[in-house]
């Protein structure tokens, strides 16, 4: 049945968008949709936090109710200075989930541009870009990030400054090693033979082609990312410690985790669902915008 | 008749990194306006080099032109800028290729790759009248104009070659370049290409040169005939000239007893002794000498010139008027 519905979806005269067919075969991923209904949860929630929760609740302290076990008051408990765990872990989300979407956006843009261009023109460019990105990568992430944030000052832009740049040499490798298979692909020829320009065929016929590859890479660099924004907070770098912050979360309660260790669990489990439901939507773009997926 | 294109001593080499591989040597060809011009010669023999070398899409880095001209309708394309080039090609000269399965982006719609074009040489265009030329050229090729918001894959091989020809003649370029266009279909679809390739020549009054190994497609379907050989054009001539076997340089009269004659009963056909020279490592003299059975001691040591053997038929051999003599 399935064969059949998917003949008719691209059956002669169905006028539909590159998107709208996108959509369709991302539709037929249940895994992908369970993935994407998740993160639309999760970030709506988050988004519309002020409507259900009071942001005071996240930072007020109160010493009297510390360590509450969950209750319908609180509904996740509360931590050792008596703030309400879900209203942290919701405010939470709105920075780590914004923060990780922001710099994997700017990391996959420069990402697929320098290396685009590096693998496209190869020669000097890529002589140079590379050994640019070479450099970055011989420092380890987090180290370099921590100094761009010492050279930056604190602050959450610069944070996104930062956490972008650790970010960008892994992204712009992949896209250059995808793009260097193409390159001597004979569409391609056959692209320049009708007089298309350089510029275009990268961004008409080379990138639409890596693009599906290297969706599933930003996405697997956005989990890390999160991850990466809690390392920082946990050294006192990232965000500054009132403002919750899923990472820094964990990292405040990490003395009480032996008798009260549904205060590392439960944001731990949050962060774990974030990052696995982008990976399962990353695995579901990359095959809907493949036009050659069979199912 | 009217020259489209002239090539004159064009020479190529590529750099690999323990050689220099001389790909063209010497390499002369004159294409006229409306002709189907069959070029003819073995694997290595420089057939697809001359065509990106007419496009000057030869790979850069790897690939050169040492020396000689080009000339297209008295425009010198190896001097010709950036912007010239991209003009010329797809919208004067235009190139099919041999595969169509590769040739063609797997992630654009049929429909959007053949608009392409007109959007690169017609931008003024309006979007509709674009629709229209689409699927004009579509029902040329022989497809339904519905599919063309079908992805590449959605397509057998045929109906891929025929996309690709819709592609190189939408913006109706006076010069065609296919390079062995029907090598990777099968015998039936091969006819079918080739007719309708002729059929829309015609139809646009372009020029076409055919690469191909096959002699038979030559005879069926081209006007002249360049037999190429080692980087170099050994013979030229109509192909009633060249067919007709009385006179032949060496290496077409061995290229024809390759050919399976129905009327005699022969138990083996009868190739050509050795390999073609390597281009890495060309030797003085004829190229063709080491296999050649009339092979003289000046073979060996001077290049023969281009000699005319009868009217337009041009044999490059010491021997031209007695050409054939390997048809003993």
């Amino acid at each position: 049945m399935t064969k059949k519905k998917n003949r008719n979806q691209t059956s002669p005269g169905a006028k539909k968008s590159k998107w709208a067919l996108v959509w369709i075969r991302f539709r037929k991923n249940k895994l992908a949709m369970v993935g994407l209904t998740v993160l639309v949860i999760l970030l709506l929630a988050a988004l519309l936090a002020p409507l259900y929760i009071d942001y005071s609740q996240a930072t007020k302290q109160s010493i009297r109710e510390a360590f509450e076990p969950p209750s319908s008051r609180h509904l996740f408990g509360t931590d050792q200075y008596g703030r309400d765990l879900f209203a942290r872990i919701i405010y939470g989300g709105r920075i780590s989930l914004f923060a990780g979407l922001v710099t994997m956006g700017i990391a996959f843009l420069c990402g697929i541009t320098l290396g685009g261009s590096a693998g496209f023109f190869g020669g000097r460019t890529d002589t140079i870009i590379m050994r640019f990105c070479d450099v970055l990568m011989s420092v380890p992430g987090i180290l370099l990030s921590m100094s761009i944030v010492a050279a930056l000052g604190q602050g959450l832009i610069k944070m996104l400054i930062a956490l972008s740049v650790s970010q960008i040499p892994r992204q712009a490798r992949t896209a250059r090693a995808s793009v260097m298979t193409l390159r001597n692909q004979e569409f391609i020829e056959a692209a320049r033979c009708c007089g298309t320009s350089n510029r275009r065929i990268l961004f008409k016929h080379i990138i639409p082609n890596v693009l599906g590859p290297l969706i599933v890479g930003v996405m697997m660099g956005l989990g890390g990312t999160i991850l990466q924004i809690a390392s920082l907070g946990f050294l006192g770098i990232g965000i500054a410690p009132p403002t919750p912050e899923w990472g820094t979360i964990i990292s405040e309660n990490q003395n009480n985790l032996m008798y009260y260790p549904h205060l590392g669990i439960i944001p731990g489990v949050f962060i774990m669902i974030a990052v696995l439901s982008l990976n399962f939507v990353g695995d579901g773009l990359r095959d809907a915008l493949d036009p050659k997926m069979k199912n | 008749m009217e020259k489209l294109l002239e090539i004159n001593n064009l020479n190529v080499v590529y750099y690999t990194d323990e050689s220099v591989v001389h790909a063209l040597n010497d390499f002369s060809l004159e294409v006229m306006k409306g002709e189907t011009l069959g070029l003819v010669g073995e694997t290595g023999a420089g057939k697809t080099t001359m065509a990106l070398s007419t496009l000057r899409l030869l790979p850069e880095q790897v690939g050169k032109i040492t020396g000689g001209t080009i000339c297209y309708r008295g425009m010198d394309i190896l001097n010709a800028g950036k912007k010239q080039l991209r003009d010329l090609r797809g919208a004067e000269i235009s190139m099919i290729f041999q595969d169509p399965m590769t040739s063609l982006n797997p992630v654009m719609t049929v429909g959007d790759q053949i608009k392409e074009v007109l959007d690169l040489h017609f931008p003024d265009m309006q979007p509709r009248e674009k629709n229209q030329k689409v699927d004009d050229i579509l029902k040329l090729v022989g497809i339904a104009p519905e599919r063309k918001d079908q992805f590449p894959h959605q397509f057998s091989g045929g109906m891929k070659q025929r996309v690709v020809i819709a592609m190189a003649l939408i913006a109706e370029p006076k010069l065609l370049l296919a390079d062995e266009p029907t090598t990777a279909l099968d015998v039936t679809i091969q006819a079918q290409i080739l007719a309708l390739m002729k059929e829309l020549k015609e139809k646009f009054d372009s020029a076409m040169v055919l690469i191909t190994h096959d002699l038979g497609i030559v005879a069926e379907f081209c006007d002249r005939i360049a037999v190429i050989y080692a980087g170099t054009v050994i013979e030229s001539g109509t192909v009633e000239q060249v067919f007709s076997q009385t006179k032949n340089h060496p290496y077409t009269a061995g290229l024809f007893r390759c050919i399976p004659d129905l009327t005699t009963t022969a138990k083996r056909l009868t190739p050509i002794p050795g390999y073609m020279a390597d281009p890495s490592n060309l030797p003085e003299g004829c190229k063709f000498a080491e296999r050649c059975k009339n092979c003289q001691e000046r073979c060996r040591k001077e290049e023969p010139p281009m000699n005319e053997a009868e009217p337009g038929h041009f044999i490059k051999c010491f021997m031209p008027e007695k050409g054939g003599m390997t048809n003993e």
